[in-house]
């Protein structure tokens, strides 16, 4: 019995050993005490961001874009029709097609746009409309796909800002209330403002020829209009232009350019902070082969018009073209030294295939971090310093065995957590301290039953082992019933809750052990081989 | 040391006043329930923003709440929470801000109306508030600075660029750590390691030390909150029936519909103290709600499981001795237990600072809930239902 005792007081030494390693050894994140207990947003400061993915941006686009080639492929063979256009929500139109040809018509486009449209027509006078929708499973395959993209793109970015440990998940499922969502997780990120602008920004570079005459600048859209006597040609449209000059309201001016634009950021290669001619920043950009070469071509051809520089539908600036360009080039625009940087980033990045919406934000500084975890620390010294007061008070030498157990638990959880990487939350900080007061109501349910197995006359180590045989039943009925309610607490919860529901069920589990087995183990020790007739208890 | 050792209280006798007392609390959070027009959800479930933020000394309340007038930012609620020199003050706003972009555009509205009512001084200027700046920016305008004169000796770019990132670091962590968040001039930061009047002195043209910062926000869009709320309602419900499946399965079916009862009585006491307090129902308070769930029913068990331990042993006691024995028996694990868990919580409530205050009250108040309610409500159901039992034969033989 005393030296399998032995080897069972190795163990537990052993167990606790190990745990103790995981909890305050070194890692990788440096070599403070508990470095490798993750904290969460909410203690070390940083950002937490749900976003939006406007898919049906992307949708749309697609739509449009398909229906620009329906019109082109028609026409090529001389098929006349009058327009191809996206038609609300998500379906093209095309009208006034020839019906002598529509056996042709239905050809083209069972062919190609079979799989991914429904499609209905219907002919009045010799004149045949198709109505093409877009099939479900399609549309979500796109929005599926607009979703990778979005998530890929921020994580590029989020890379270049050079945070450590992010996190990024897609959340939510096609079909259901919540879905195509990203949540960003920065930790230790002080910028918030900052960070937001660049993970959202759509980014879409483009290069269009402004108009040759009246093109602009106008001070609004009527007088745009106006000077291009009432309308506005097919091929052209007006867009903003903004002159951003420090923290002055900006002033917007309106330019009429190609809506097809000559370039895009599909065109690019590599983008970087720059100076221009006056020493003034700028970002620079690489055209790919292709880009290079069209660009090559139509400066050549529009020598003395104005080019503008488009940056999510707004014109950073247009400068005249004065020479044939090349590959490598460069944008002005009134930039400090970041918002340059910034620029040439997001474009290294890539464009985003829909716009962001930021739908929560959680925003925790540096210093709020930190008198959370003061507060939490603090709570927690005295919350324990009341149970050992308690314990010991009332259950005396047996007291110090559940302190001793509480201990080995709080050890427990801790190297689990620096083992496996969980992470630590505010509310894990106070599932920690409810741990606690859970864990010795094992011990107490065990010395009170102990007490009356006493009292009913039994030896004192038949009480102890009586006693911790009868109350093992209620301990783990008891601890179940908490590890149901934790489990829906993980289910329901993001963030801080699963860090509480995490430090909830590992310190319940570390308390069959603690609490039934090794405290048990104790009384063992502590009554040795002796005979005894008390118990301090 | 032991106290409530051989304890014969009828606690059963007494079912009517606990019931009474039940009854009144029920009664008492309803009317408050009415009289506020339902419980006041936190901005996780309605949609809004909250705004923690530090003044340099104790502000004006009135200020602020002139500053951030309705017609522009909705309506607010404004209060002081640090209790050592309360220059902290939270901002809550119902109003969701939804634009294009997204939901913080309240946030950006309270920071300009709070800018230029306190430091009206700095508004408008290219200068920028070291209160509010993040490190990126520090590094950056001090490496340009170059205070320090690494480039005069022939240092690389590498090695300024380092050198003067843990010189930023150093300042940042001294106005979030050692001054929680807020530096009141720039001369204080000659102090900080590594740092020297030189740095201050190019610090000096392009920060100022704004009279408040910005310590966090949270913003939440109205979607989300619905959504959230939805999660909310069903754990708490798929919780309550897990524990009526556990414990009808370990006993007896009645036994598990009288903890479900108990716990449901619990749950609806600690929001009914909510609706008196007008505390918010945060996120946090429905974690805090489901762990009440989990650790109140543990009386509940121990009593039960006490029971179904002196069923076979006292066979001839009518069911009510029975519970008011193992209710006695197990009175001073009760006590101590409750004692034990409502001690550690009661510091949380105490020391815990401000986002762990509803969280920590919801626990105070479920802790006395689950204790008081295993011993008058679910015994007293239990002995009910045994009875009903028994007397069916008996009618029929009759």
């Amino acid at each position: 019995m005393q030296k399998n005792l032995k080897w069972k007081l190795l163990l537990i030494l052993a167990v606790m050993l190990i745990a103790l390693y995981w909890t305050v050894s070194p890692s990788e994140r440096g070599e403070g005490w508990f470095s490798r207990i993750n904290l969460g947003l909410d203690l070390r400061g940083g950002i937490h961001l749900v976003l939006q993915v406007m898919t049906d941006e992307a949708l749309q686009q697609e739509i449009n874009q398909d229906a620009e080639k329906i019109a082109l492929d028609l026409r090529a063979k001389g098929i006349t029709l009058e327009s191809s256009r996206r038609s609300g929500g998500l379906s093209l139109e095309v009208t006034g097609v020839d019906s002598a040809r529509e056996s042709e018509v239905r050809a083209y486009l069972g062919a190609g746009y079979e799989r991914r449209y429904t499609n209905r027509s219907r002919t009045i006078e010799g004149k045949t409309t198709y109505t093409l929708t877009l099939l479900g499973a399609e549309s979500r395959r796109l929005q599926e796909s607009t979703v990778r993209q979005a998530l890929e793109t921020v994580r590029r970015r989020v890379d270049a800002l050079g945070v450590a440990e992010p996190t990024l998940q897609i959340y939510g499922s096609s079909g259901q209330e919540v879905q195509d969502q990203i949540i960003v997780e920065l930790p230790g990120v002080d910028d918030p403002e900052r960070v937001k602008e660049l993970i959202g920004r759509t980014a879409q570079l483009e290069l269009r020829l402004v108009k040759r005459e009246n093109g602009g600048p106008f001070t609004s859209i009527e007088s745009a209009v106006q000077a291009n006597s009432g309308r506005i040609p097919e091929g052209w449209e007006i867009l903003p232009s903004r002159d951003d000059r420090g923290q002055q309201q900006s002033r917007l001016e309106y330019l009429v350019v190609s809506s097809v634009p000559t370039i895009t950021g599909g065109h690019l290669k590599n983008a970087r902070r720059d100076v221009d001619g006056n020493g003034l920043p700028a970002v620079g950009f690489y055209l790919n082969a292709e880009g290079a070469d069209i660009f090559t071509r139509t400066s050549e051809q529009h020598i003395g018009d104005r080019l503008a520089i488009v940056l999510d539908k707004v014109v950073v600036s247009a400068p005249v073209i004065n020479e044939r360009l090349g590959a490598d080039n460069i944008i002005h625009g009134q930039f400090t030294v970041q918002q340059a940087e910034d620029l040439a980033m997001l474009l290294r990045s890539g464009a985003l295939p829909a716009s962001l919406r930021v739908l929560e934000e959680r925003t925790v500084g540096a210093s709020l971090g930190n008198d959370s975890i003061q507060a939490g620390l603090m709570a927690w010294a005295i919350g324990f310093g009341l149970v050992v007061l308690g314990m010991v008070v009332y259950y005396r030498r047996s007291g110090w065995n559940a302190v001793l157990c509480l201990v080995g638990n709080l050890v427990l959880l801790m190297g689990f957590m620096g083992a496996v990487g969980a992470t630590l939350t505010l509310p894990g900080i106070a599932g920690v301290l409810l741990t606690i007061g859970m864990a010795v109501d094992a011990n107490i349910l065990i010395f009170e039953r102990i007490r009356e197995e006493m009292r009913s006359g039994k030896t004192v180590r038949a009480s102890i082992d009586d006693g911790f045989k009868r109350a093992f039943l209620t301990i783990f009925d008891s601890n179940t019933t908490t590890l149901i309610a934790a489990a829906f607490l993980f289910q329901f919860g993001t963030g801080p809750i699963r860090g509480f529901a995490v430090t909830l069920t590992v310190g319940l589990v570390a308390n069959l052990f603690t609490a039934v087995w090794m405290s048990h183990r104790f009384f063992d020790w502590m009554l040795g081989d002796r005979k005894v007739e008390t118990l301090s208890i | 040391m032991e106290i409530l050792r051989d304890v014969s209280i009828d606690w059963l006798g007494k079912k009517w006043i606990f019931l009474s007392i039940s009854f009144v609390l029920l009664a008492v959070g309803v009317g408050a329930y009415i009289v506020h027009g339902g419980l006041a959800y936190g901005i996780d479930f309605t949609g809004g923003t909250i705004i923690y933020l530090k003044f340099d000394k104790t502000p004006d309340i009135d200020a602020i709440r002139s500053a951030l007038r309705p017609e522009s930012v909705g309506t607010t609620i404004i209060q002081q929470y640090d209790t050592r020199e309360m220059n902290s003050v939270v901002v809550r706003m119902q109003m969701v801000f939804e634009t294009e972009q997204g939901v913080d555009a309240g946030q950006k509205a309270v920071r300009q109306l709070l800018s230029s009512a306190f430091d009206p001084q700095n508004v408008g200027r290219g200068e920028l508030d070291f209160n509010s700046v993040g490190l990126g920016t520090v590094a950056q305008f001090i490496r340009n600075a170059d205070p320090d004169n690494l480039q005069a000796q022939n240092k690389t770019a590498q090695e300024a660029e380092d050198h003067y990132q843990a010189l930023a670091r150093s300042l940042l962590d001294y106005r979030d750590r050692t001054k929680d968040g807020l530096v009141n001039s720039l001369d204080e930061l000659a102090g900080v390691p590594g740092s020297s009047a030189a740095v201050v002195d190019s610090l000096r043209k392009g920060f100022y030390t704004g009279s408040f910062a910005v310590k966090g926000v949270e913003s939440v869009g109205a979607v989300v909150g619905a959504n959230l709320r939805r999660r909310a309602s069903l754990a708490v419900g798929l919780s309550l029936l897990g524990m009526l499946v556990y414990i009808g399965f370990r006993f007896k079916p009645v036994y598990g519909v009288a903890a479900v009862i108990a716990l449901f009585h619990d749950v609806l006491i600690t929001l009914g103290l909510f609706a008196v307090t007008g505390k918010e129902i945060s996120l946090i308070v429905v974690a805090a709600i489901l762990t009440l769930v989990g650790y109140s029913v543990n009386d509940t068990i121990v009593i039960f499981d006490r029971v179904r331990e002196n069923l076979p042993r006292y066979r001839r006691q009518p069911i009510s001795e029975v519970l008011n024995l193992s209710i006695n028996q197990t009175l001073s694990r009760t006590v101590m237990t409750s004692g034990m868990t409502f001690l550690s919580v009661l510091a949380l409530f105490v020391f815990g600072g401000e986002v762990l205050n509803a969280f920590s009250f919801a626990l105070v108040i479920g802790i006395i809930a689950g204790t008081y309610s295993t011993i008058a409500l679910a015994s007293p159901i239990v002995v009910a239902w045994t009875r009903m039992q028994e007397d069916r034969p008996k009618r029929k033989t009759s």
